[in-house]
């Protein structure tokens, strides 16, 4: 499946483990929540990095701890409209201070792109080879929001507050 | 027995329309083609979801309809509203009530 | 009023933007229904019983003259001249065009309206008591905070696919016409024991098939948390909300699953973690939009009372309208007008084109410009002066629109029901004509007081007939239509749920039953006891024989 990251398509290196599969010697892999849990000792120790998958009913509670050493987060929407994966993806990046990639993976719209960036997602697993020109176009649809979110841009609030702290 | 219409609302302007005999879909009820078997309901169909398809309609689904005195009406009432107009609103009553 | 700064302005214009592109998509082929059904939603557009329908926010029910004039507009020119008022103080055109409607949500943020979120599983249009700013019993106005809330909920990146549908309302008064206790999150405004303003957060109400009644999460949230505090339970439900089920995916069944002292302790603990933060509401943004809110320029007293003192004494007609549809107003000199959608025989909350642009003009005229929509589908000019309520009145009634039943018996609330809605049962609408005529003497009414009909065409209850003091529920018998009667149903500060009398009546039947009913509260109330204080003194049992006695 192409990876839609930065709003280009790119090449996915990472390689999805299901939780009987042995690990591979070297190469980024994916891995189930559970899979992490059980194995993370040995997982951790592997030369090459790591990523872990959850599913929309995974909280990002129980990666907390382990973020420093996870260079990926999944996070699986089995249906367009099952939103549990936005609170999810602002508690890892706002909460919990995650910086590597988040990637929405499953059923995603284009026209969720801008909800799910917002909510700090940076790479898609997208199946539509327009799917830059579409990133292009949600990314330009509005200039400002009245929410403060996981993709620091200054709520309509906080600028009208700035403004009137400048008048002062 | 069976005796079915198919039915949708058009893409554009969301009418409640029926699928006439010529394969076109019209406002009036009373043109719409009747299916008296499984098969030609199924025929119907297929027709009305290539339709769909193609844009010209909405959600397209087969109604029950009987023929009463030589004319044709929709079994449930909600189909009959449907088909008819809203009845408090008599001035939205649609043609092709029939006989 | 509140109006659009440039933010505002810049943000409802690239929505309808984006719409006219999701459209376009739709209409060339690049999006199947399915993908287009949840992006129309988000904009208030159904594909319903006939056509397509457009729901139109008003938010907190306010609207200018100007907006009002639009709306009677848009009816005229995209729709077939008339619109509905519905139980969310918002209006329904039954007949917009698919490819027009990009234009019409063009011209309706012309005059600062839109359609964002009036259906989808976000955040609703959030609804506030029709008299805020002019009632005597208010603390604040409850619109400056639902402005706030509409502005932080609009469009909201984490909270737009939540499990199901989010109602919140708020009210600053302690007469509760909100209905603030049947909605997802209800606010009270509140003074705490320092005298500081801030809210009760009440959670988990709700109508529908399974009816609740709100509980209390936190008695006092300051000002300043309003918004953290809203996203703590937002986060809460998003999370741990039923997806697994529609039928119990609303918050209230996750208060009711978990139990309340459970869901308390998740929300705190979330709230723990976000309050402080970026979330703070700035105290200058509060006064901003206080400021818009401020109270009109009001003449002093004067002769008023005694003009329109003199005016009721003269004229019998009159004087039963300002009886049952002017209220007390916080200003001396002036009233509130209400403006009754329920002629004799009428569509409760339908108004013509021509009646909205009489309103317009009325409002200009009378009132400072302003409008109320009210949840019971209803009109209010919440700025009246008192000596001028007669010509108003005549006015009004030229257009058909100075029906004196407010509150009484024929003002009834009623779905769209089966002649409009795709997922109703029986029809709505011919009861509630059928009942208006039958108690169409006003003489009549005004003896029977108080008392609140609702219709619903199915269990979604958009009707409300849960808190009907008498609610009447359209059931489907083997393709027969067929109404379910409660009874002791309230929306207001002592809310509770209505109890099933019995068996339901066919569409034939009803109408005499609602009419034994009141005929047994006539013959056994005592004096001053309205309707729903009869009920509770003397339960279910004495309507219950003469309805059902004989067979
Ligand atoms: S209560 Fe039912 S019939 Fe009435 S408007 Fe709501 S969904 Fe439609």
């Amino acid at each position: 499946m192409p990876l839609l990251k930065d709003g280009r398509l790119v090449e996915d290196p990472w390689v999805p483990l299901a939780d009987e599969d042995p690990v591979p010697k070297d190469g980024p892999v994916l891995v189930s929540l559970a899979r992490w849990q059980a194995e993370r000792e040995i997982l951790r120790v592997r030369p090459a990095p790591v990523g872990v998958r959850l599913a929309s009913d995974d909280s990002a509670e129980a990666l907390a701890d382990d973020l420093a050493d996870v260079a990926l987060v999944a996070v699986d929407f089995p249906a367009f409209a099952d939103g549990r994966g936005y609170s999810t993806a602002r508690l890892l990046r706002e909460r919990y201070g995650f910086t590597g990639e988040l990637r929405a993976v499953g059923n995603i719209l284009r026209d969720q792109y801008l909800f799910l960036a917002r909510c700090g997602f940076d790479a898609f697993e997208v199946s539509d080879a327009r799917a830059p020109e579409a990133w292009r176009a949600a990314m330009a649809e509005f200039h400002n929001f009245y929410q403060p979110a996981a993709d620091g841009y200054a709520s309509i609030i906080a600028l009208r507050h700035r403004r009137v702290a400048a008048a002062e | 027995m069976i005796t079915q219409v198919v039915t949708a609302n058009r893409l554009v302007d969301g009418i409640v329309v029926f699928l006439a005999a010529d394969g076109g879909w019209s406002e009036r009820f009373d043109l719409a083609a009747v299916s008296r078997s499984e098969e030609a309901s199924r025929r119907l169909l297929g027709i009305a979801e290539q339709a769909e398809a193609d844009r010209v309609v909405v959600a397209p689904y087969l109604i029950d309809v009987r023929e009463e005195d030589g004319a044709v009406r929709p079994v449930r009432f909600r189909e009959h509203i449907r088909a008819f107009g809203p009845p408090v609103h008599p001035q939205f009553a649609r043609p092709g009530a029939g006989a | 009023m509140y109006r659009y700064d440039e933010f505002d302005r810049t943000f409802v214009d690239q929505r309808v933007a984006q719409f006219r592109d999701q459209v376009r998509r739709r209409l060339e082929g690049e999006l199947s229904e399915d993908e287009f059904r949840p992006l129309r939603l988000m904009n208030g557009l159904y594909l319903q019983l006939h056509a397509y329908m457009l729901r139109v926010a008003v938010p907190y029910g306010t609207l200018s003259a100007a907006q009002m004039r639009k709306l009677a507009h848009i009816a005229r020119r995209y729709d077939r001249g008339y619109g509905h008022f519905t139980t969310r103080q918002n209006i329904q055109y039954n007949w917009p065009k698919l490819s027009e409607t990009p234009d019409l949500l063009d011209e309706l943020a012309e005059v600062e309206m839109h359609a964002i979120q009036t259906s989808g599983n976000c955040i609703r249009n959030v609804t506030a008591d029709q008299f805020a700013g002019v009632a005597a019993d208010e603390i604040e106005d409850p619109r400056i905070y639902a402005e706030i809330i509409r502005q932080w909920s609009s469009l909201h990146p984490e909270f737009s696919f939540l499990p199901r549908k989010f109602k919140v309302a708020v009210t600053g008064a302690t007469r509760d016409r909100a209905a603030v206790k049947v909605h997802d999150i209800g606010l009270f405004i509140r003074r705490n024991a320092a005298g500081e303003v801030g809210f009760e957060v009440v959670v988990g109400g709700g109508q529908g098939r399974t009816p609740m009644i709100a509980k209390t999460v936190r008695s006092f949230v300051e000002k300043r948390h309003l918004l953290s505090y809203l996203e703590a339970i937002m986060r809460v439900y998003n999370q741990f909300g039923r997806r697994d089920n529609k039928f119990k995916a609303r918050i209230k069944i996750l208060v009711h699953e978990i139990g309340i002292e459970e869901f308390t302790r998740r929300v705190e603990a979330e709230w723990a973690e976000i309050r402080d933060g970026v979330l703070d509401l700035p105290a200058d943004e509060v006064a901003r939009i206080h400021a818009y809110f401020a109270p009109p320029a009001y003449e002093p007293e004067g002769e008023a009372a005694a003009t329109l003192a003199r005016q009721r004494l003269s004229d019998p007609a009159f004087n039963a309208w300002v009886r049952s549809n002017a209220v007390a107003h916080k200003q001396p000199g002036y009233a509130i007008a209400n403006i009754s959608l329920k002629p004799e025989g009428g569509v409760p909350g339908d108004a013509t084109a021509e009646q909205m642009d009489a309103v317009a003009d009325l409002a200009e005229q009378y009132s400072f410009s302003e409008i109320r929509v009210t949840h019971e589908q209803n009109l209010v000019l919440p700025d009246v002066r008192q000596d001028a309520l007669y010509e108003l009145w005549q006015a009004l009634d030229a257009q058909g629109l100075a029906t004196p039943n407010l509150n009484l018996v024929t003002d009834i609330i009623a779905c769209p029901g089966l002649d409009y809605c795709s997922l109703a049962n029986a029809r709505s609408i011919p009861i509630a004509q059928r009942l208006s005529r039958r108690f169409a003497d006003l003489k009549r009414q005004h003896d029977i007081g108080e008392l609140r009909i609702k219709i619903s065409g199915c269990i979604n209850a958009c009707g409300h007939h849960h808190v009907g003091h008498i609610g009447i529920l359209g059931v489907d018998r083997k393709g027969e239509e067929y109404y379910q009667i409660t009874l002791g149903g309230s929306a207001d500060e002592d809310a509770a749920i209505g109890k099933i009398i019995g068996p339901a009546f066919s569409s034939a039947e009803v109408v005499d039953a609602l009419e034994a009913i009141v005929e047994t509260y006539l013959r056994v109330r005592r004096e001053g006891e309205r309707f729903i204080d009869t009920y509770g003194r003397v339960g279910a049992e004495p309507f219950k024989e003469v309805l059902y006695a004989a067979a």
